[in-house]
């Protein structure tokens, strides 16, 4: 791998030489020791974790598109940790402590910039909320506190914190550490470090089968060829359900799609995120100065990813709800996501039923943000056979126990 | 926009209508715990046509059951619940 490095650009800019491929193309091999389905940033950190900790570097990940396709190039690249429940917040603690070095450890520019995420409050329930998460995050020992409107037009003038709106601007949760990322660059990033130490990326190669024999994954097929292999990994997100389906593994998700936009680019207006549940939207303005916009899943249970009228005039009636001085300007283009909805809003992570078969799933609204600590944990489990603490309260078996967590109140905009 | 024919108020907006997902079976309730907690938990999720149910809200109130493919988003019959399946 050629290091990437101001010296190595200058180095390059003079000579004119030409980069190399960032990763390779290889053959299908008859067998690898671990097969990960989908190439987002959860499979490929999966592979990178368990080549780089672990040693494991047999390993195929195999996409039927490209990688970064789904959920991975679509989201709208926040993250943060100040969520509810202390196993949720301990858990996104962790990846953000990832995110802040990714950069250093994949030798690949992620973009991470840690502009703080401000949660609005419009109602004295939601204040009441932010106030306990507030205060769970402090436990925690992540920065997160209670901000007034005063300090909320402060950070971010474009705010309305005026009597004016329909529901006017009570308070907010302030969360520093909180940033945006760019999430092809984190995509890539693992991409070229995985490859670097040996992992097989297979892009436009579709898995068609799981073979299970005695309760054991011994096969998997693909749209390239078989691929004998003992352990798979399902990182498929929105995807999940079929692939589970193929190793008899039934999951409680439903697959809806999330909508986002992004506007023209200006000038920095937007420093932090802004996220309002009342409001069922979430802005950031990206290093090319274009806001995004995010807001909550569609009410269909569907694998479309068509945008909607519906959604573009919903949304720019919150956005400018909370932002008027916007209003002059142009939505540049609008997409969807798929979500894997899970019914307690937190993810499935761990081992099935099926020997050999793992689950990295269930990522719904927050997959982005949970990427590199879901792919160390995932990996750590399929190298040492070892639940880790950080992921056990997110087994597939809490619903047999009827042990769900209780994270809706912190995980999403609005459900 | 996605138009549902609905069988008494005619084609309407799917913003008038609220989706309770898959259409499943209620387990009798002397069934074995694993069958209520995989009629609770576990979903087809199905890509392609499923049944789903849903309840318009804005219209006549009624319960129907949708026929949906859901990679196009195709409809491919709406009847009420009271109906029986033919």
């Amino acid at each position: 791998m050629t290091k990437y490095s101001a010296f190595a650009l200058f180095r390059r800019g003079v000579t004119g030489k030409a980069w190399p491929r960032a990763w390779r193309h290889n053959d299908l091999q008859p067998s690898y020791d671990v097969v990960v389905v989908g190439g987002g940033v959860h499979g490929l950190a999966t592979a990178y974790y368990l080549a780089r900790d672990h040693g494991i570097t047999n390993v195929a990940v195999v996409e039927k598109s490209y990688i970064g396709s789904g959920g991975s190039g679509r989201n709208t690249a926040i993250v943060r940790s100040n969520y509810l429940t202390p196993e949720g917040s301990a858990f996104y603690d962790r990846s953000v402590k990832l995110y802040e070095r990714l950069a250093d450890d994949l030798n690949f520019n992620v973009m991470f910039e840690q502009r703080g995420h401000m949660t609005l409050a419009h109602n004295d329930s939601s204040l009441r909320t932010m106030h306990w998460r507030a205060e769970v995050n402090k436990l925690q020992g992540i920065d997160s506190k209670v901000i007034g409107p005063e300090d909320i037009k402060q950070l971010a003038p474009a705010i309305d914190v005026s009597e004016r709106p329909r529901y006017p601007i009570l308070g907010a949760l302030w969360h520093p550490p909180g940033g945006i990322v760019r999430h092809d660059a984190v995509v890539w990033g693992y991409a070229r470090a995985a490859d670097a130490r040996g992992v097989h990326i297979h892009q436009q190669t579709e898995v068609t089968g799981i073979d299970v024999v005695a309760g054991r994954v011994t096969r998997v097929a693909t749209s390239r060829g078989p691929i004998s292999t003992r352990v798979v990994v399902n990182c498929t997100a929105g995807w999940s359900s079929l692939i589970s389906n193929m190793a008899g593994v039934r999951l409680p998700i439903t697959t809806k799609p999330l909508q986002a936009a992004v506007t023209e680019p200006v000038q920095p207006v937007l420093d932090p995120v802004v996220v309002s549940g009342t409001l069922h939207v979430y802005v950031s303005q990206t290093a090319r100065g274009e806001l995004v916009f995010g807001a909550s899943v569609d009410p269909l249970g569907s694998y479309s990813t068509r945008g909607s009228l519906e959604f573009a005039e919903g949304l720019v009636h919150h956005v400018l709800e909370l932002m008027p001085s916007l209003s002059g300007m142009r939505l540049l283009r609008q997409w969807a996501g798929l979500c894997d909805l899970t019914p307690d809003f937190a993810p499935i992570i761990g081992g099935t039923h099926v020997a050999g078969f793992y689950v990295d799933v269930g990522w719904g609204t927050y997959g982005f943000k949970a990427g590199p600590v879901a792919g160390e944990q995932t990996a750590r489990l399929v190298a040492t056979g070892v639940v880790p603490d950080l992921i056990a309260p997110f087994g597939l078996d809490r619903f047999e126990r009827g042990d769900l967590t209780a994270e809706k109140g912190a995980a999403a905009v609005g459900h | 926009m996605l138009l549902i024919p609905c069988p008494h108020c005619g084609p309407r907006n799917a913003d008038e209508f609220s989706f309770h997902g898959e259409l499943v079976r209620r387990p009798a309730p002397d069934a074995s715990r694993e069958s209520w907690r995989a009629y609770l938990y576990e979903k087809d999720n199905v890509a392609g046509w499923m049944h789903e149910q849903c309840f318009h809200v804005s219209g006549c109130r009624r319960f129907l059951v949708l026929e949906r493919n859901t990679i196009t988003d195709e409809i491919r019959s709406v009847r009420d619940v009271a109906e029986q399946k033919t």
